[in-house]
Parts: structure tokens; sequence; C-alpha cells
């Protein structure tokens, strides 16, 4: 499945999560947080919000509980 | 409403909610179940075969979470797309736990997760293969997280177990009782051959520039660091309650309170699972059993399965009290160090408050997204407060499903 990560393109297999074509794309920034500090995935499973992205322009998704699909536009650190 | 009435409706597609879900429906209750994440089988069962074996008679709505409860009988449900009601006339919470994270120096840092937060990730497909992985905390997920993170071509430099040894064999003198339990134990080890586990350890300081680079260990006076790419830390389980205090369920001191029958406080809504305690599968599973026939009206079936619960409770108290949180790791967090890390309240902040209230009014402290889930657990162990009360929305929603959520009535 092919996804674009900061503009950069990301081959991920099937069944992956966003969080996981993040780091396929070598980022392991995923936000920031409210005082600036770099955040990336803590809990897996959905409930700390740390992991979230920019997703086909919606802000605020977060990555570990939503599937990678083709042609997805991910954008980090928004 | 638009949505029809469900017999029985389930919160939580992980052991307990599948088990729950498969003995009502075949009680012949109509019967669905919700759930947050996008496939059944919770974290216990992500990405494993077992969920198909209960997956039968019952509907599964997934990627939904409940963000309000309108009325008696009626939930508001939300997904990425619509939000909607639910009616039911029994419910049973199976909303599972979550790891415990404790504060400390460096523990906000990109690449330092959870333990069970690192294999989630891992099995939705971060690669995880040659990564020099520190896995710390307490419990026993420890050893399956790092046999699953070895098993997957991760270099597993140490497990850091917080708790001593004298109390791990005893914990571990108490698996005689638990054949199953004690193979499970052995086939891990055998797993994790070569890999140091050291008890009376645990991280003190996590480093990196802008993401971790190492992790400072202590175990007795010695304080060492190692270098690594991912630090996969967490400090046991606490129960997701916050559903069933929204409800007005009492909750007891290791969670929902539920009497014989897993029924609640409160009248037809039911608990199971981890969300009453933690207690590992095989407890979720009996549980989620007596639950799904005791809210289908099956009150003999479900009581066929008190002994085995009871058992099963019996090895849940001797882990409990195996990994019980050693008094050091309240010193942990610096004045400096984040505990809550969506509003970015430092430790110094919160301990000058008297209290949840005044913290949440006065520093935002567990006011973000997040909703306190992450900071609670953190915030409960180092200065002893509760969080007393929860209310809608239950997450983070969107304003229309708010706004629409109720009005039919």
């Amino acid at each position: 499945m092919k996804l674009l990560v900061n503009g950069k393109p990301v081959e991920a297999p099937a069944g992956s999560m966003v969080s996981a074509a993040v780091a396929l794309a070598g980022a392991w920034l995923y936000r920031r947080s409210v005082t600036g500090e770099p955040r990336g995935p803590l809990c897996g499973m959905g409930i700390c919000f740390e992991c979230r992205v920019t997703i086909g322009g919606k802000p605020h998704q977060r990555s570990c509980q939503i599937p990678c699909a083709e042609g997805m536009e991910v954008r980090t650190d928004e | 409403m638009t949505d029809p009435r469900f017999d029985v409706l389930v919160v939580g597609a992980g052991p307990a909610g599948l088990a729950a879900a498969r003995r009502a429906a075949e009680s012949g209750a109509r019967v669905a179940v919700l759930d947050d994440n996008p496939t059944p089988g919770g974290q216990i069962w992500r990405a494993r075969p077992e969920p198909a074996r209960w997956l039968s008679g019952y509907q599964v709505i997934l990627g939904a979470r409940v963000i309000a409860a309108p009325a008696a009988g009626c939930l508001t449900v939300e997904t990425l797309q619509a939000d909607f009601e639910i009616g039911y006339r029994a419910l049973i919470l199976a909303t599972g736990a979550r790891e415990r994270f404790l504060p400390f120096p460096g523990w906000t840092l990109p690449n330092v997760m959870g333990a069970g937060g690192l294999q989630a990730l891992a099995k939705s497909g971060l690669p995880i293969a040659g990564k020099r992985i520190v896995v710390a905390g307490s419990g026993p997920l420890l050893l399956a997280v790092a046999g699953y993170l070895r098993g997957h071509g991760a270099r597993v430099a140490l497990i850091a177990e917080q708790t001593e040894r004298a109390a791990l064999l005893r914990f571990g003198a108490s698996l005689a009782a638990h054949p199953g339990k004690l193979r499970q134990a052995v086939e891990l080890r055998a797993r994790l051959l070569g890999v140091p586990y050291l008890t009376g350890c645990w991280p003190v300081s996590a480093q990196g520039a802008e993401r971790l680079e190492s992790v400072t260990l202590r175990r007795g006076a010695k304080n060492w660091t190692e270098p690594c790419d991912y630090l996969a830390c967490g400090f046991g389980l606490i129960p997701n309650t916050e559903l069933a205090e929204m409800l007005g369920c009492r909750i007891g001191a290791s969670g929902v309170a539920v009497d014989d029958d897993q029924r609640t406080s409160v009248p037809a809504i039911f608990s199971a699972g981890e969300a009453t305690g933690i207690g590992g599968l095989d407890l979720a599973l009996v549980e989620g059993e007596i639950a799904g026939y005791a809210a289908a009206g099956r009150t003999r079936e479900a009581s066929s399965r008190f002994a085995l619960r009871q058992q099963h409770r019996r090895f849940a108290t001797a882990l409990e009290k195996a990994f019980a949180l050693r008094d050091e790791l309240r010193s942990l967090a610096a004045p400096e160090t984040l505990v809550c890390r969506c509003e970015d309240v430092s430790y110094a902040r919160i301990r000058a408050c008297s209290g949840w209230r005044e913290a949440k009014l006065h520093t935002r402290c567990g006011m973000g997204p997040c909703q306190g889930r992450v900071c609670g657990g953190a915030v409960e162990f180092l200065m002893g407060w509760r969080s007393e009360s929860v209310r809608p929305p239950l997450y983070p929603a969107r304003v229309e499903s708010l706004a629409r959520s109720g009005q039919d009535r």
C-alpha cells in the first residue's frame, strides 16, 4: 500500500496502521506538545492521543487507530 | 431513535466482551458488540487468530467509541464518519485495562513507549527488526512483550522488573496451583534465553535530543546507562472504569464493583474482565461468559462457572501481591518532569495543589484530549488522588455528535 508521509512516498504492508507508515518514512516526531516538545506514540491503543497526525488534511487523527489506505496523505508535526 | 434495540449490548471486543457476547447470543438474545479499535480481539488478541473462535451469532461494530449516555438504556456512539444512538435492555461493560505509566525525566521523548504500547504498535506494522530495545516496568506483560519483540527480530537488551526477586520466587511457587500459567511462564522464559531479566531494577531517566537515545537504570546501589532505540515501559495495568463511572456504577478498590453474576450497582448493567480488576485472560473469559449468560437471564449456566472464576481470581490476587509497586518509584519524577502530557503540567505544579479538583482547575492536569487516562494512574500513585467525577463526552467528540446526543427523546 502506497502512502505519502510529509510528501515522502512510503510502502506500508497491508493491515498496518498510519502510526507504522510514519515510522516507515523515518519520522519519529508525530506531533508537538502545547509547549513545543517533540512527541510520538505512547500507548498504541488509542487512549493517549500522543500519535496524532494530519490525515488527508484532517488534523488530530490518532494514527495508531486508523488503518493505512492507498494514496493516503499524512503529515506530522502540524 | 433510529437504531433497533438490542437485548444485550457489549462494550469492548476483547476476550471478556467476545465471551459475553457469544454466550448471550447462544442464549437467544439479540446481541451487539462495540469497540473503538478497527479489529476485534482487544489488546491481548490484537492481530491474533483467537477472536474468530468467539465471533458468532452477533453484530460487531468496530471503530466506534461511546461518548455519552443520554438516557437509561441508550448510548451515544461516534465513528470516524457518523454518530448514532444504540438502545439496549442489558449492557455489559468489558472495557479492559490500560497500562500504568509513571513519569521520570525523559519519559515524554519520542520512542519511549508503553510495554504493551510498543507491542501493539509493532503488531500494527511499526518496524522493530534490528532495533535495540530495553523493556522495563512491572508485571508478566514485560516477559510477553519481550518475547514478542525478540521473536520479530528486535534485540532486547534487558528486561528491568521493579519487583524484588524474593516476591517473584514466592509468586513462582504459587504457580504450581495453576499448571497452565506455569507452562506459559516456562515457555516465555525459554523464548528469552540470553536476555537478562533484572529484578529490583527500574528506569530513572531517559535521554535524547529530539528522541530517545539511552535509558539510565538503577539496581541496588548501581546506576548505568543503556543505549537503545526504544524503551518499552509500563508499570502494570489499570482498569478502564470511565464508562462505568459515567453510568453511575460503583467502583471498588480493584475496579468496577460487581456481584456474583457480574452485575454492577446499576440495574441491567454488567461488567466483566479487566475493568472489574486486573486478572488476566483466563479470568476475563470466564467473567465474560458469566456476564453473558446472566445478562441473557440464564443464571444457572452463569453459576456453573463460579468455581472456575474463583480459581482464576486466586491467581489474580497472587499476581497483584507479587508485582506491587515499590515506594522508590514515587521519587522518580523531578519537579520539572511533566506528569500530564496533554497539557504539559509538571510534577511541581501538581504537588502544589490540594487534590484532583484543584489540579484540574489551576493547572489543567487531566483536562486534555486523553482526559486523565494517562496522568490519572500516575497521579493516583504519586499523590494518592482518585479522579472522582466522569462526565460526557467520554472522549473528545465532534460538536455535531454532542449536539445530537439525546435529541431524539
